[in-house]
């Protein structure tokens, strides 16, 4: 079809965690512009399987950018070359015939790699687990609107809590910092009045999870927000700051 | 029939899950910490039950074969939840919630499950709100709602369009709340194979560590699937890529009943197929229809230059377009029920009015609104005199920006076109399923201690969902419904201490699990099991699809089992047992939807009548204003079908009667 | 965990960089006020005078010894948390990262603040270290003079332009990322800031290079 496109791809291969992997190099042809960017390597695993070898591993799931699976460091980014996208939201109109593509897994020591371009982020779950909830049994709520949220907050709780927890800003960080991901669960909880009661030791128990997993510290460089793809803003990592400073300063052990 | 007893308690609808609820045998503390339940899946209702069975004091173990348990699929409902908090004050109550879903589901669906749905539809609203889900408020700061289609009061809570995600990562954050206190044992990236069960009872399940491919046995005095629908049967749906039928049909494999599965939901708003390379589709939220009209071009010549890129839907003349919707339903437009106006644009498409390169799309159009209703009320608002058209289209498109702006952009992302500026095409696709694994009003299957919640079972939407109200469905049984009836079988296992995993039930159900992954390797075909997906979604979607008749059904039971065949002669699976290896994953799962794909045809044919999103072309209306329409047949049809397994390709059914004591059948009319 | 994450953690680290670097900056405001006096036309007369009065005043003296520990504490935070950093990711992508999502010299702090290190040393050995002579054998010390003859030599002034170019970088990414790392953010506030932040990073060292630059071709007497 015209308009079609041949790339060259340079894609991390690694058979598990424990052997070392290699970038290596697959010619794919035919790509519609059409395609996402996961249909594309569905194409190269059709490709290779017919061929006997082993498919490409990679996460995907919704395939509509809410599920967070999808996690490509593609030519040096996060999620591809767009901004506020996932991975299988990026289309291949986004590339030129003849383009090479290096894809890379996410490089954190908290995100070890699984297989090829699959990495464990269960440090994420491990973190939410030290405090990123409201501690309310079932059966233990009151009628939702006894408690009025001004809708200011509650814009900007929602605003935080729209993380995929995909992990983009650990993998843009150059750092390897996870501040943007704890800074949103943090900010949503402590900016709605039910989360007020728990906030200060929930910021001290999740940012020490967070050191302990390994990540990194955050020094501004700004990168989470552009390459976050919903947009999760540093106006959180900010907060967070700040409710640290106070719930340590303040905090009687 | 003996087989089926559906367990509903006696007494007046309106009283009896309150009746039942104080009577149900309880389980004191003590005893619960020794108890112990496998929950399978993390979605809505897989992480609402565990989370409160951990609260409660039970010992839990969570499987999920995302990497997280907050990827699980409930995360992608984009519009909202229904409640009946009557916030709104425009009348609704208990009562409507319940006599909506009702007809809503073309009364197919219990009476009895319905009501107790509605009943505890306010409470999932508090808990939410005190997990500090951010539902969207008015600037009083109280909830805000919203009106959804087959409904005439505004009782959904939304999220913007993330309604769907909100509450998972609300469930998510009470599990890891769990997981953290160590009440709850998570293990992600594992999948169910099998359940094993012991003197008739299900006593664990056997998982597969995705990770590093070994099999492990897991003990539970109850097992819970909360494993969600099997829209992905047709290969191309709105589902995850993951979503699959297997832990269902392994259930289904062990004695569980299958309640109704050729009830299938397709969504008519979704991005039409680009292509070949499809994997997948994506759903516009059904809220566009409030602010889009649909139509296609009168004259198949004007289709025809569509397609050939000649014309553009902006060439085509007002009176050159057929609002079909507007025309056929003048009473609800182009709002009508989702089961209609997907039938609607296959009728169009299939009479060669479609009108993109496949011919199978219709146009989702804004101009008109964006123009004369939000750009005149706009202009009027700034006190611009006799604005331009440009001027109109300015002014309305920042309105509609305000409101559908996320829909919009996700439009532009997938097809590369702006919507702003032209008319969103769109063509109905597979998007939920009503049937799944029957269960009695305990939650519990035909398998003792086996129960199914959320999209997995069959219960409360009848042959058709309403907009809003799956989410409420799995919140329900996960929240409010489990903690209580698992009660009545759980009061009577006190006795039963926890099982070794080295009884022999394991160590068959490991050994079959073994044997039929060690098959899939054996095979060395030439096919990808994508291939074999692909073609038997061909055939689920012409076949037991949008419409469905009497010699399409027998082909594609046909088809099916010469693809069967053709699978376990000629799939190629790469890579190891021993390994992280998602095409092994993907033929499991593929190699169930198979046999799942002939039992919905199977109960498809069984069903001669048209009732929800089952559409028999046989059965419809014949004459009179309703000439076309879906005719229910109540005489011979007022039940549930379950189907019992009895051997491969071999199903023996089941029929729950359907007894309505309150609400009065009556035709659905949308004219 | 104890009561130590006030100090400890990776967040308290980062209060120290951002507390440090504010000190740090605020004796960037006193130093370019006081080297601006050689704009003077009085052949040093101002500048050496107030020269004097900061080698002696005793608060100036204290200050000094505070500056100091500031300056290490800086470091060797800095270089606590780059090591650490450096650990979050052990393997490096083979695409290095894209300016497109972050500025160069936002990534490049410790490169350049090793580099405001070296500067530091041959601008101590240049004038710190013959001042504190002079003050501890009680001469007159001549700074004006000292200038230039340091200036006169064109690698002495290559090298301080190299440190003060590193020195507006520095500060283009840390005065604003100093009030991020404090928590102090604020939809009205922080353009502000920023735009504050900027315009220091290239006003202060504008004034800093105007020295050398000048002392070299003559322009100052």
């Amino acid at each position: 079809m015209s308009g079609n496109m041949n790339l060259s791809l340079k894609v991390w291969r690694q058979k598990n965690a424990e052997q070392k992997g290699e970038l290596v190099t697959y010619p794919v042809s035919d790509i519609s512009p059409d395609m996402s960017f996961l249909e594309m390597f569905d194409v190269l695993n059709e490709k290779l399987i017919t061929e006997g070898q082993e498919p490409v591993a990679f996460d995907h799931d919704c395939r509509e950018g809410i599920c967070g699976a999808c996690s490509m460091h593609i030519n040096g980014r996060a999620h591809g070359p767009n901004n506020g996208v996932t991975t299988c939201q990026l289309h291949m109109r986004s590339f030129k015939d003849g383009d090479t593509i290096v894809v890379e897994p996410w490089r954190a020591a908290a995100f070890p790699v699984v297989k090829d371009l699959v990495v464990d982020r269960s440090a994420f779950d491990r973190i939410i687990s030290k405090g990123g909830y409201i501690s309310v049994n079932t059966g233990n709520a009151q009628d939702a609107n006894n408690l009025p949220v001004p809708k200011v907050d509650a814009d900007k709780a929602f605003e935080a809590a729209a993380c995929i927890g995909c992990g983009a800003c650990v993998a843009t960080c150059k750092n390897g910092s996870a501040m943007l991901f704890v800074s949103a669960k943090v900010s949503q909880l402590s900016l709605l009045p039910q989360g007020k009661a728990e906030a200060k030791e929930r910021v001290i128990s999740m940012v020490n999870q967070m050191d302990e997993e390994g990540f990194g510290s955050c020094t501004n460089t700004g990168a989470c927000e552009i390459e976050c793809p919903k947009g999760i803003s540093l106006e959180n990592i900010a907060r967070l700051n700040r409710e640290f400073a106070v719930a340590t300063a303040a905090s009687e052990k | 029939m003996s087989k089926l007893d559906s367990k509903i308690p006696e007494g007046p609808l309106d009283k009896k899950w309150e009746k039942y609820k104080s009577t149900i045998p309880l389980v004191n503390p003590a005893n619960k910490r020794s108890l112990e339940i496998v929950v399978v899946g993390s979605g809505l209702a897989g992480a609402a039950a565990a989370a409160s069975l951990a609260e409660m004091g039970y010992k839990v173990k969570v499987f999920c074969f995302q990497d997280s348990p907050r990827r699980a699929h409930s995360i992608a409902a984009q519009g909202g939840i229904n409640a009946a908090k009557n916030y709104q004050n425009d009348g609704d109550s208990v009562y409507r919630l319940f006599y909506d879903t009702i007809k809503g589901g073309d009364y197919r669906a219990r009476e009895a499950n319905v009501h107790r749905l509605a009943e505890v539809s306010g409470s999932i609203i508090d808990q939410c709100v005190a997990q500090g889900v951010p539902l969207a408020r008015e600037y009083g700061g109280m909830l805000s709602n919203r009106s959804f289609g087959g409904t005439q009061v505004q009782r959904t809570f939304y999220a913007a369009g993330q309604t769907g995600q909100q509450l998972l990562l609300g469930a998510y954050s009470a599990l890891q709340r769990q997981v953290g206190l160590g009440n709850v044992e998570l293990f992600a990236r594992h999948e169910m194979l099998e359940v094993v069960t012991i003197d008739g009872k299900a006593r664990g399940i056997i998982a597969r560590n995705l990770i590093n491919g070994e099999l492990e046995r897991h003990f539970g005095h109850a097992v819970l699937l909360c494993t969600g629908g099997y829209g992905n049967v047709f290969y191309l749906s709105t589902n995850a890529m993951g979503s699959n039928v297997t832990a269902a049909w392994k259930a289904h494999k062990k004695g569980a009943f299958f309640g109704n599965p050729c009830y299938t939901q397709i969504h008519p708003t979704c991005i039409p197929v680009s292509g070949d390379h499809q994997s997948k589709l994506t759903l516009m939220s059904e809220s566009l229809r409030n602010d889009g009209r649909i139509w296609v071009p009168k004259k198949k010549e004007d289709c025809i230059a569509i397609r050939e890129g000649k014309k553009k839907a902006i060439d085509i003349a007002e009176d050159d377009r057929d609002y079909y919707l507007e025309r056929r339903y003048p009473a609800f437009g182009n709002l009508v029920p989702r089961d209609v106006a997907s039938r609607a644009a296959k009728e169009r498409c299939d009479a060669g009015f479609g009108i993109n390169k496949t011919g199978e799309a219709v146009y989702l159009d804004f101009a008109s609104n964006m123009k004369y209703k939000y750009g005149k009320q706009e202009a009027l608002v700034k006190g611009i005199q006799n604005p331009t058209e440009e001027q109109l289209h300015a002014l309305g498109k920042e309105v509609v920006k305000e409101k559908y702006g996320n829909l919009f952009d996700m439009y532009k992302q997938i097809t590369g076109e702006d919507p702003y500026e032209m008319p969103m095409m769109i063509y109905p696709a597979v998007h939920y399923t009503m049937g799944g694994i029957w269960v009695d009003y305990n939650l519990m299957t035909t398998v003792p201690g086996l129960y199914a919640l959320g999209e997995a079972n069959f219960s409360d939407h009848g042959a058709n969902r309403l907009g809003a109200s799956a989410l409420m469905q799995g919140l329900a049984d996960g929240y409010f419904v489990i903690p209580y009836t698992i009660g009545a079988y759980l009061s009577n296992e006190i006795r039963t201490k926890a099982i070794p995993t080295s009884h022999e039930a394991f160590e068959t159900a490991e050994n079959d699990v073994k044997e039929r992954i060690n098959k899939f390797f054996s095979i060395k075909g030439t096919k990808s099991v994508d291939h074999f997906h692909k073609r038997l979604g061909k055939i689920m979607w012409d076949k037991c699809g949008m419409a469905r008749n009497d010699a399409g059904l027998k082909q594609a039971i046909e088809d099916i089992r010469a693809l069967q065949k053709d699978f376990w002669a000629n799939v190629r699976v790469t890579g190891e047992a021993n390994e992280f290896n998602p095409e092994l994953e993907k033929a499991g799962r593929v190699a169930d939807f198979l046999e799942l794909g002939e039992l919905m045809c199977i109960d498809a044919l069984n069903r001669v009548e048209s009732c929800g999103g089952h559409f028999r072309e046989e059965s419809a209306e014949t004459e009179g204003e309703q000439e076309g329409e879906a005719k229910r047949n109540d005489k011979d049809f007022m039940y549930v079908s379950a189907w019992e397994y009895k051997s491969m390709n071999n199903f023996e059914l089941h029929k729950e009667e359907l007894k309505y004591e309150v609400i009065k059948i009556s035709q659905r009319s949308y004219k | 965990m104890s009561n130590s994450e006030l100090f400890t953690s990776s967040i308290a680290k980062k209060y120290v960089m951002a507390l440090t670097g504010l000190f740090l900056i605020s004796f960037l405001v006193i130093h370019v006020t006081i080297n601006s006096l050689v704009f003077v036309p009085d052949h040093g007369a101002t500048f050496n005078t107030a020269a004097n009065f900061m080698a002696h005043n005793i608060i100036i003296r204290i200050m000094e010894v505070g500056l100091f520990f500031g300056l290490v504490l800086h470091m060797v935070q800095s270089l606590i948390l780059t090591i650490q950093n450096n650990k979050a990711r052990p393997v490096k992508y083979a695409v290095p990262p894209s300016n497109d999502s972050s500025k160069w010299y936002s990534r490049s702090m410790g490169i350049l603040g090793s580099l405001l290190l070296l500067f530091l040393v041959v601008h101590m050995a240049n004038f710190w270290i013959p001042t504190k002579q002079a003050v501890f054998s009680g001469e007159e010390h001549n700074s004006f003079e000292k200038m230039k003859i340091v200036f006169a030599e064109w690698y002495f002034v290559a090298i301080y332009l190299v440190g003060i170019i590193s020195l507006s970088y520095h500060l283009m990414h840390g005065f604003q990322s100093a009030f991020q790392s404090l928590g102090l953010n604020h939809k009205k506030y922080t353009p502000m800031i920023k735009a504050a932040g900027f315009w220091f990073a290239i006003i202060v060292p504008l004034l800093f290079a105007a020295m050398p630059i000048a002392f070299h071709l003559g322009f100052i007497d």
